[in-house]
């Protein structure tokens, strides 16, 4: 369509409107955790009167960032390898055969979704005491109930991207190898797989990410030894003097390995949702 | 890098007709066939099943108990009262039905703001990258970054800049604009609410950005060059043609972005903590606050189970409105 002159204006104006609401808060971020303390204390300032890395230091004692850290990574990690590896079955079934229950299962999975967080909140809370009296074994408080959780979490979209982008893998090539004695797992394993390294690679981080920032399961599920650092940096802030450089420090730590990997993935995770809307 | 061909929407269809065996030609391993799938899909199937399917039963079992703090430690015998908490739910003059009424409105209203804004503001920038334009790349990443960033880390970094004394926007609003007299509480009090709905926009708007950018670069240039042609304006052509055209995927994005904001937890939690203030109690956090604060967990559940009723219907009649027939299932 021809860009007539009032067009490209509308654009730029658009274009510099958002990337200011984008890159402002950002902004303040990253040159709040370069400042002095006195800085922040005070009336705020655009521009840091001094520049120093102390905070990136000092935010390591003042808040237990690095149990916090450890913590999320475990449990981010875990949830999402497992996640992928019960996504791949499921979406290489959905993708490949056509069996009774396959729209009830999709159907299912994804109306799982709609469901509010709040409502299995407390019986999972209720189930996962339950089977520390019963079983003796202790989940709230563990990395493994928040593994588990979040891994289900993830689920639904992981299943649907895979399953569209299995869809659009040819199968000709499936079919020569199962021909030649491959077996369906043998073909799955290193036919598929290797074709959708990339996109395996964009839902994982996907998964990542949920687990990484998930608030509500995480304030329940985990106590001092297991928090994380969606839950553990909030807690912080109740204290009666904030020292915001920080705590802007911590965030900034705390986003940049899923911000890289999210952006770093993010042409994948487009053509995986293309793939999935068909 | 690996590429492999995509395929079209037809092709992908035509493969997908119902009946049709996609296995081995031969049908070598036909046996095989009957339980493989199933295999397949069985931890995906136990693993919803014990974190969301049990639980749910349970939520509905747990509304018709009187759940509460005495009876946590041997919760399999609190005692069933049936509709009691549905009644203390649903009764406008009682205290506890009075704020849930206020609560849901509440809610309402933040979901509509947040919905509308999140996809004016995603439209303009998809309806915009979808030209040629200079940086596109560039721009489409960065507008990322709002919805990479966790939830916890943007939301921290809001409460800091709606901080009275030491936060940016008191500072753009009172010190460098004069648009203000006083400097205004943002977390607290009536202003807490607009706060939430900035954090909320903030975040969720790349979202709507994302998914109706990949509907626009679906929608073949043709049409809207013909429509030009024919002498539409801009803004025509977008109303007559290309909203039409990604209707099914809008009707998708509204849908999930009305679903996330309704069950909104995180932003208002982070911000403001387990109890906020009253003007930004949203439905979660008050389900939340009689669950874990006050150990209500039956009357938390009963108003659990009523919210999905109404999200049930909403969610339905949205779809049956919205989303025309045979796409239903995508």
């Amino acid at each position: 369509m021809r860009e007539g002159p009032g067009f490209r204006w509308f654009r730029r104006g658009v274009l510099t409107f958002l990337t200011l609401i984008t890159v402002v808060p950002l902004y303040v971020v990253v040159s709040s955790s370069v400042k002095p303390l006195a800085d922040v204390q005070g009336r705020f300032s655009w521009i840091p009167r001094e520049v120093t890395l102390s905070p990136y230091v000092d935010t390591w004692t003042t808040v237990p960032l690095a149990r916090y850290l450890v913590n999320s990574l475990i449990v981010a990690a875990v949830s999402a390898s497992l996640a992928l590896l019960v996504a791949v079955a499921a979406a290489y079934a959905l993708s490949r055969f056509t069996f009774r229950g396959d729209r009830a299962f999709r159907l299912a999975v994804l109306s799982t979704q709609m469901v509010p967080g709040m409502l299995f909140l407390v019986p999972l809370f209720l189930i996962f005491s339950q089977v520390h009296t019963w079983l003796g074994i202790r989940v709230i408080g563990t990395h493994a109930g928040l593994i588990v959780t979040f891994m289900t979490f993830s689920l639904p979209f992981a299943i649907w991207m895979l399953t569209g982008l299995f869809a659009g893998i040819p199968r000709e090539v499936e079919e020569a190898a199962l021909l030649d004695g491959l077996g369906r797992i043998g073909v799955l394993l290193r036919i598929v797989l290797p074709l959708a390294r990339p996109a395996l690679a964009a839902v994982g981080i996907f998964a990542f990410v949920i687990a990484w920032g998930e608030v509500l399961f995480a304030s329940v599920l985990s106590d001092a030894d297991t928090r994380t650092l969606a839950v553990g940096l909030r807690a912080y802030i109740t204290q009666s003097t904030v020292l915001w450089n920080e705590l802007m420090a911590a965030s900034v730590i705390a986003s940049v390995p899923v911000v890289v990997g999210f952006l770093m993935l993010h042409r994948h995770l487009m053509r995986g949702l293309g793939a999935g809307l068909r | 890098m690996v590429t492999h061909r995509s395929e079209t929407d037809a092709e992908v269809r035509a493969r997908r007709q119902p009946g049709q065996l996609s296995d081995t030609p031969n049908g070598r391993d036909s046996r095989r066939r009957h339980w493989l799938p199933y295999v397949l899909i069985l931890p995906a199937v136990v693993a919803e099943l014990i974190i969301h399917v049990v639980p749910i039963v349970l939520g509905v079992w747990t509304s018709m108990t009187q759940l509460t703090q005495l009876h946590i430690r041997d919760w399999t015998n609190a005692p069933v009262i049936w509709f009691d908490n549905y009644r203390h739910g649903l009764d406008p003059a009682g205290a506890i039905g009075s704020a849930l009424g206020d609560t849901v409105l509440r809610t309402l209203a933040f979901t509509v703001l947040v919905v509308a804004l999140s996809w004016i503001i995603g439209m303009l920038a998809a309806y915009v990258l979808n030209t040629r334009v200079r940086g596109a790349r560039g721009f489409r990443l960065l507008f990322l970054v709002p919805f990479a960033v966790p939830t916890f880390a943007s939301v921290l970094a809001w409460s800091f800049m709606f901080s009275r004394d030491q936060g940016a926007v008191n500072h753009v609003l009172v010190d460098q604009f004069g648009l203000l007299d006083e400097r205004p509480f943002w977390l607290i009090g009536d202003n807490a609410f607009w706060a939430m709905v900035v954090v909320a926009v903030w975040r969720l708007w790349p979202f709507a950005f994302l998914m109706l950018l990949a509907a626009l670069q679906g929608v073949p240039g043709e049409l809207d060059d013909a429509a030009a042609v024919d002498g539409a304006s801009r803004w025509r052509t977008f109303r007559s043609i290309t909203l039409p055209a990604i209707r099914p995927v809008n009707a998708v994005v509204i849908l999930i972005m009305g679903l996330w904001s309704f069950n909104e937890f995180s932003v208002p939690y982070v911000l403001f903590g387990p109890r906020p203030p009253e003007s930004a109690t949203l439905l979660a956090a008050l389900i939340y606050e009689h669950s874990f604060v006050h150990f209500g967990m039956g009357l938390g559940a009963a108003m659990n189970v009523l919210v999905l009723m109404f999200l049930l219907g909403v969610s339905l009649l949205f779809l049956r409105l919205f989303v025309p027939h045979g796409r239903r299932h995508a």
